[in-house]
Formats: structure tokens, sequence, C-alpha cells
């Protein structure tokens, strides 16, 4: 049984597993998964505000579609919006795209559908009252939703968004389907070249994905509790 | 200032404002009271459109609500409005409260539009608290907070939608205190209340209202010493003495 769970081959590919070959080479690992869900996030947010807002517009030609969109996409599977990016935007950028940018697309795409729930939510969360408030002393709808619903419905947004963010962590792992050495990648990488230390291997990511998350996860609930102002009114 | 001809309004099947006819002088204060469900709230709320009429025709301050050429952003600046709940915006201090809409539709310049809130907030009693959030006021001083902001963007008519409905009993006085002041100081108000203190002193006129028909228009000792229509009488006797 001293083969049992040799963790040696961990310590051994250890900066491997974090940075991948950077500085030397691009980055990888767990450095790159980090990469692709903060760079997706942000755009997903700004995606999710728009998406969101547009999906409770009062004009149903600029409502309609974006539902559309949204309702189109929740219903796929992520690997095949994946997939789709991966295929369908060198046709119609006509020039190859880096994996790593193919999967930030999809990945943004994707999150932005879920993220405008979120928005919506926050935003119809937000008593009707304070847009009356705003419009009986002159403000234009949308000054009404900029100054004095949206800043309020952010507030209440910021954990959910936090979980989102999460999903996408793990949800980056299937960038591994087309090629992105990742943090599940470099993991089958190393398994490949090692061949005998899977279990120790898928162990050891399993342990790193549940950290991170976790940490997020609970940061969400402290947001959660600090940033809840309308149970205090 | 404010003209109601053969409104109607309905909500699906209901039938929330029936014939109203109704005209508000410039500088007149009128009070509309009646039995909750009466139409009464819906009948402010149309006055700058928070609620659009059905039929009919409403003129405010010289603008044809029916008329899709008429800016109801623009007439809205015109026109303040108080809530029953306040609905002060609680991410912002008391001061940015007042100063939001001067700022962004009068451009008025920040310097002035605080100097011009912190002379409001003085009149309705509450200059020291310019800082504060709306969560860190008690019920009467948001109510005057936010009247100090509909009062901000100088408004020729302003409306009262049951404003001290949602106070507590001892914080009534300090709401009424300032309508009064403002009532006596020439503005064209309407004032949706069961405060008969409050009308006996102020109004010119009170409007009774049931399902959604005004039933009675009067002047104030005339409606309460001797209202004509039955309904009015009930309610003035159960108003009076809620035991009964």
């Amino acid at each position: 049984m001293g083969d049992f769970l040799n963790f040696q081959v961990i310590a051994d590919n250890f900066t491997y597993f974090m940075i991948g070959r950077y500085p030397n080479g691009p980055l990888g690992g767990l450095g790159l998964t980090l990469y692709l869900a903060v760079v997706s996030c942000l755009l997903s947010v700004v995606g999710g505000l728009i998406l969101g807002l547009l999906s409770i517009s009062g004009n149903r030609w600029v409502r309609w579609p974006s539902l559309l969109f949204i309702n189109t996409v929740r219903g796929l599977p992520l690997l095949m919006v994946i997939f789709w990016m991966y295929f369908l935007l060198p046709i119609l950028l006509r020039k190859t795209t880096p994996e790593s940018q193919t999967v930030i697309m999809g990945l943004t795409l994707f999150t932005s559908a879920y993220m405008s729930q979120i928005v919506r939510a926050g935003i119809e969360g937000i008593p009707k009252g304070q847009t009356e408030a705003a419009l009986s002393t002159g403000l234009k709808p949308w000054q009404a939703m900029l100054y004095v619903v949206l800043p309020q419905g952010l507030r209440n947004m910021i954990p959910s968004f936090v979980n989102q963010f999460v999903s996408l962590i793990k949800d980056t792992s299937l960038a591994f389907i087309v090629g992105v050495s990742e943090l599940t990648h470099v993991g089958t990488q190393i398994n490949n070249r090692t061949m005998a230390f899977p279990t120790e291997i898928f162990i050891f990511i399993a342990a790193v994905y549940f950290v991170i998350c976790y940490a997020f996860t609970s940061l969400s609930r402290v947001l959660e509790r600090r940033l809840s102002w309308h149970k205090a009114l | 200032m404010i003209e109601f001809r053969g409104v109607h309004k309905w909500f699906k099947k209901l039938h929330v404002l029936n014939d109203i006819n109704l005209k508000v002088q410039a500088g007149e204060v009128v009070v509309v009271c009646g039995p909750s469900g009466s139409g009464k709230s819906t009948l402010i709320r149309t006055i700058n459109q928070l609620e659009p009429i059905g039929e009919g025709t409403l003129v405010v301050d010289g603008m044809d609500l029916a008329d899709k050429k008429t800016d109801i952003n623009k007439l809205r600046a015109e026109v303040g409005f108080v809530f029953q709940q306040f609905n002060l915006y609680p991410h912002l201090s008391v001061l940015a409260n007042i100063t939001l809409a001067p700022i962004k539709i009068r451009n008025t310049p920040r310097k002035e539009a605080e100097q011009q809130a912190l002379a409001l907030l003085e009149r309705v009693g509450l200059a020291e608290k310019r800082d504060a959030y709306p969560t860190q006021l008690s019920g009467g001083q948001q109510q005057r907070v936010a009247i100090a902001r509909a009062l901000a963007m100088k408004p020729r008519i302003m409306l009262f939608d049951e404003p001290t409905s949602a106070l507590d009993p001892e914080m009534i006085g300090e709401v009424l205190d300032v309508m009064l002041k403002l009532a006596k100081s020439g503005m064209t108000m309407v004032v949706v209340t069961h405060e008969m203190g409050f009308a006996r002193e102020v109004a010119g006129r009170v409007v009774f209202m049931d399902h959604g028909v005004i039933l009675e228009e009067a002047p104030p000792e005339q409606f309460f010493k001797q209202p004509k229509h039955e309904r009015a009488q009930q309610f003035l006797k159960q108003l009076l003495s809620p035991m009964h």
C-alpha cells in the first residue's frame, strides 16, 4: 500500500499546475482558469446589464429579440455554445481567433444570458414607489433607472453576481474540449505524461476548484448580509 | 390650474373614476376625502400622469394630458407629488435626495442646488439632517424631506396622497404644520387626507368621493356641518367617532 496516494507528483508539477509554462510560455493552469473566469465575468456583467435592461423595456421591438436570445442561450448546453464559437467565430471574422478568446466569447454569451435574469430580478425587486417618486420630480424614465433604481438594484445583485462568478470558474473547465490549457487540461496533460497517478492528480484539481469556489460562495453570503438595506427600511 | 372634464378611468372592468368634473384655481387648496377604494388616490395620481386617464379631458397648468404632444416629464417637473410611503431614495443622503432632480432636469449648478436644498430643509425644520440617510430618520422627518424634495423643483402645484396615513400619531402634527405653512404661502394644493382639522383650517373646498364618483363638493364649514349626501354623513360620523 506504499504507493497508495503518492502526492509527490503534485509537488513535482506544482508550478505547472498553477501557471503553466508562464513566464517562458503562455499562461496556463489555475492562472489561466482564473483569467478566463475574471475576464468572462466582467464582460458578462456588462452583457447582462444590457440584456437585462433590454428584456424589461417597454418597447416590444427591443424586448422580444432580447428575450429570444436569452431564452435560446439558456436552452443550450454551454459546451454547445463553446463549440459554436470555436467553429463559427473564425468563419464570421474571416481570421483565426486564439482558443482562449473563443472560450471567453462562449462563456460571455452564455453567462450574459443568466446575468440578465439577475439584473431583471434586481431591478424588479426595487419598490415601484422609487420609480414613481423619481418620475414625479420630472426625471425621464432612463434617468429614473440610472440614478434611482439601478444603484439600489446593483447593490442587491452583487451577491448573485459573485455566485455566477463561482459557476464561471467551474465552467472554464469546459475550455479543455477546445485545447485551452487551463487547470483541468493541465491535469490531463500531466496525467498522460506520468500515467500512474490519475487519482492523486484529480483529487488535487478537485480540491483546488473546491477551495476557490467555496471561498467565493462564502464571500457572497457575507455580502448578502452586509448589503441588504431594504430589510432595514 | 387643474381642470377635469368628464374624466373616466377603468382598471380592467372596475370603473375607478366615473365622470369626474373638477376645477382647481391657482392658489386654491382642495382636500379630497372618502372611504378607501373610493378612487381618491387614483384621482390625484392622474394629475401628474402616474395613472393615465381612460376618457375625457384633463388640463393641468395649461397642458392637455390627452394630447400626445404634451411632454409628460415637463409637466411632472411643475407638479410636486408627496406619497403616503415617502419614497425617499435610500441610497442617497437627504441633501442628494433633494438636489437630484434640480441638477439633472433644471441644470442647476450643484452648489446652487445645495444652497436651495438647505433653505428648504430649514423651512421644514431639518437643516441639521442634511447628511443623514433616509433610514436614519423617523417617518415624520422622512415625509418632511419628501416635501422638501418636491418643492426643490419649484412646482406650481403640489399634490399630497395621504401624506400622514403611514405616520405614528405623534408625528402627524409636524408634517401637517409644514403643509399648513405651504398652503398659507399661496401654493396650489390638492390633498387626499382624512385630517379634518387641516381641511377646516386651509381648504377652500372639500371634495367627497365614493365608488369613483364625486358626490359632494363644498366649503369645509358647510361640508362638516351639514353634508348633503347620505354617504358623506356616514363617512363623517365614522371618522369623528370610529368606535360607533
